[in-house]
């Protein structure tokens, strides 16, 4: 077992007592909640007379199915407007802070977390949300739950939960020009697998890892889940604290900067930490990596060829074949050429201010193939707003993008932002499953964002660094 | 065939602390083949049936694009095959409900009529989903995996027992030895599977911890009741 890491030293520090089942029940520092997986547990709590223990260490917002084109309410689907207001009695009865459209802090649950500075390092967080693990970026230990234990968080503050092994994924090495934190995550899940993290942790490490921004780790722990791992995480440094020192939290309570680092330091994996696993992989060979199938293990390098599922393990051929089927890729070919109708520049693994300048950059004095229905729907109201401020909702639009309200939008097709029949979308999000996107026909094909941004424009998936006078840097 | 929600596994509450959890020692019906790896929560209830604010009523849309064409005409699905509607214990390949975490997927599955699943491997959100409603998830290899579900296309209504602590599934007149994970097998048994209870009664060591933590305010942690 390993012994040292920083999921070793959070666990330890939040562990109240080992269950008679075997399983640890531990504090819960921070509980995301949201409309969708959340209204059952209050309901569960209501049918047993039960209260919420800790509705200040809770946090809501709606992001699932607010709409993002006109946010008016009553929402105009019915559905959607029962499970906001549901949401909207359930956190006033209880007394939780809501980041509810009005406010201006509105956003995907894991863009908000961060921004507001209570996602913090050493932290346990957990959310009915699978990409929860995005929080690992700051050195905190997060994982999604279902809603039977949102239910256990909210009435007792804590989690019955199994410790893992940790695997250290050591990627060494520089990334080149055009060569992004997204495509690093989906190489390792190429790698190991769509079920190689099932039991493990991951701990990110390495030079490649420590010079991304927080934006680029969020961007690689928001995937853990895809590749199995219910959680992953980044050991909290410079660039961490200088984040969080911005943050709202820390700028009203300066005093607990100071007073919190020393925890955030001691919960750092030790120099000589021992972990169950070490899988290197090295920065300098990537290149843009995209999907050819319907798993997020399903991707290639952009020169690559779309491999034959005879020369993949017995148990991948036959997932293979039927994805390609569906993609209606040719083994042998590449995913340059391939073309798409629509471009999603959104979601919790990509919408974040850099993600969404860096593809400015690239659509900069361009303009959206003809017949491509190309949207940006940001992170959340406060990368929204920040990015009109400093025009890149001009250039988005000017390129014949929509421009969006918050949400998580076509990421997963609750609300009316969706693929239509068999239409092909180039998306920054992070599960090209079967019907993920709205339509059980629709093809998506899952890319960083700047490729996106080169998909939208040629009408077809491109390499980024092919584009003629484009700015890579 | 969805079950009523009559049917369904409730745990009954008396209000409190007073909540009786049935232990699941044992786990009978005739299966149901679902093949194929890495079967998605996506798949397993499509997003669009998770506008709701209850899970009253999801049975009927389990794997609802794989059974319903366009016109809502049914597909190849063992799920609308006469022979499997009576079918509670589910046989699936690997990585079985890997994606979201929705609670949804198994609600819709248990709701269907499933009490049991015996597969390759399971997404460990989805595995843990599935014990907080008091279904086990079984494993076993790819080989007595695909047996299993060569042997229930045969027989759609013999009899397939999972014995949940002595890790064996009995089928057609032989015993194979199964795994079930230490702690779900320990919470199914003693039933203890639904720790909200449990975990409330340490609620005194739970606030000590808080307190212990340096990022938690005292003004966050309730006073003892």
């Amino acid at each position: 077992m390993s012994q040292g890491t920083l999921y070793d030293k959070v666990w330890d520090r939040h562990k109240v007592t080992q269950l008679p089942t075997g399983q640890d029940q531990l504090f819960v520092g921070l509980h995301l909640i949201h409309e969708v997986t959340s209204p059952q547990a209050f309901g569960m709590l209501r049918e047993r007379d039960l209260e919420v223990a800790y509705p200040e260490l809770t946090h809501a917002t709606v992001d699932h199915i607010v709409p993002t084109a006109d946010q008016s309410r009553p929402y105009k689907e019915d559905a959607a407007e029962e499970m906001m207001a549901e949401l909207e009695e359930n956190v006033r009865d209880a007394g939780i802070e809501f980041s509810d459209p009005t406010t201006g802090d509105q956003g995907i649950v894991h863009v908000i977390g961060p921004e507001q500075g209570i996602t913090q390092p050493g932290k346990t967080i957990v959310c009915g949300d699978s990409h929860t693990s995005t929080h690992g970026a700051f050195g905190a230990l997060a994982f999604g739950i279902g809603t039977s234990q949102i239910r256990d968080v909210l009435a007792t503050g804590t989690i019955a939960m199994e410790k893992q092994k940790v695997r250290k994924i050591q990627v060494d090495g520089e990334l080149g020009d055009g060569v992004e934190a997204k495509d690093i995550i989906l190489e390792i899940i190429r790698r190991l697998g769509t079920e190689g993290g099932v039991g493990y942790v991951y701990e990110y490490a390495g030079e490649a890892i420590e010079s991304l921004g927080m934006e680029g780790r969020m961007s690689i722990c928001n995937m853990s889940i895809e590749g199995g791992a219910r959680a992953g995480y980044v050991n909290p440094d410079e660039t961490t604290y200088e984040w969080l020192e911005q943050t709202d939290y820390f700028q009203e309570n300066p005093e607990k900067f100071e007073e919190l680092k020393p925890y955030w330091e001691s919960i750092r994996s030790d120099a000589d930490a021992e972990y169950d696993d070490v899988v290197h992989i090295d920065a300098n060979e990537l290149e843009p990596v995209v999907t050819w199938g319907t798993t997020p293990g399903q991707g290639i390098g952009i020169s690559d060829p779309i491999p034959e599922p005879e020369s993949l393990p017995a148990e991948k051929q036959d997932t293979a074949r039927r994805a390609q089927e569906h993609m209606r890729v040719e083994p042998g070919d590449t995913m340059e050429g391939y073309n798409i109708d629509v471009a999603f520049l959104g979601s919790c693994t990509n919408a974040r201010l850099p993600d969404l300048r860096r593809a400015a950059r690239i659509v900069e004095g361009r303009e959206v193939a003809d017949d491509v229905r190309a949207m940006v729907v940001p992170g959340s109201q406060r990368v929204q707003k920040a990015a009109e401020e400093e025009g890149l909702k001009d250039t988005f639009e000017e390129a014949g993008f929509e421009w969006r309200n918050a949400g998580c939008s076509m990421c997963l097709g609750m609300n009316e932002d969706q693929l239509e029949g068999d239409e092909a979308c180039a998306s920054s999000s992070n599960r090209n499953f079967v019907g993920r996107q709205g339509s059980k026909d629709g093809r998506t094909v899952l890319m960083n964002p700047r490729m996106v941004a080169a998909a939208a424009i040629t009408g077809e998936v491109s390499d980024v660094r092919d584009l003629k006078e484009v700015n890579l840097a | 065939m969805p079950a009523s929600d009559a049917e369904v596994r409730e745990i009954r509450t008396d209000g409190g602390d007073e909540v009786e959890i049935p232990e699941v020692n044992y786990v009978s019906g005739s299966g149901v083949p679902i093949r194929g790896n890495d079967i998605d929560t996506d798949q397993i209830i499509p997003a669009r049936f998770m506008k709701v604010v209850t899970f009253d009523g999801l049975g009927e849309f389990a794997f609802f694009d794989l059974r319903f064409d366009d016109d809502d005409n049914q597909k190849d699905h063992p799920f609308n095959e006469d022979r499997y509607q009576d079918s509670s214990v589910m046989v699936v390949n690997s990585n079985f409900g890997c994606g979201s975490s929705r609670e949804h997927a198994p609600q819709a599955l248990m709701r269907w009529g499933i009490d049991a699943i015996i597969g390759e491997s399971f997404a460990e959100i989805f595995a843990g989903n599935c014990l907080a409603l008091g279904i086990p998830t079984v494993t076993a290899d790819s080989e007595t995996i695909e047996a299993l579900q060569d042997w229930v296309d045969a027989n759609p209504n013999g009899e397939i027992d999972i014995d949940v602590e002595a890790e064996e599934v009995t089928y057609g007149g032989k015993t194979i030895d199964v795994t079930v994970d230490d702690a779900q097998r320990k919470a199914l048994v003693d039933g203890v599977w639904d720790t909200t209870a449990l975990m409330k009664s340490n609620a005194g060591a739970v606030r000590e911890k808080a307190r212990e933590l340096p990022y938690v305010d005292d003004a966050a942690i309730p006073e003892a009741e």
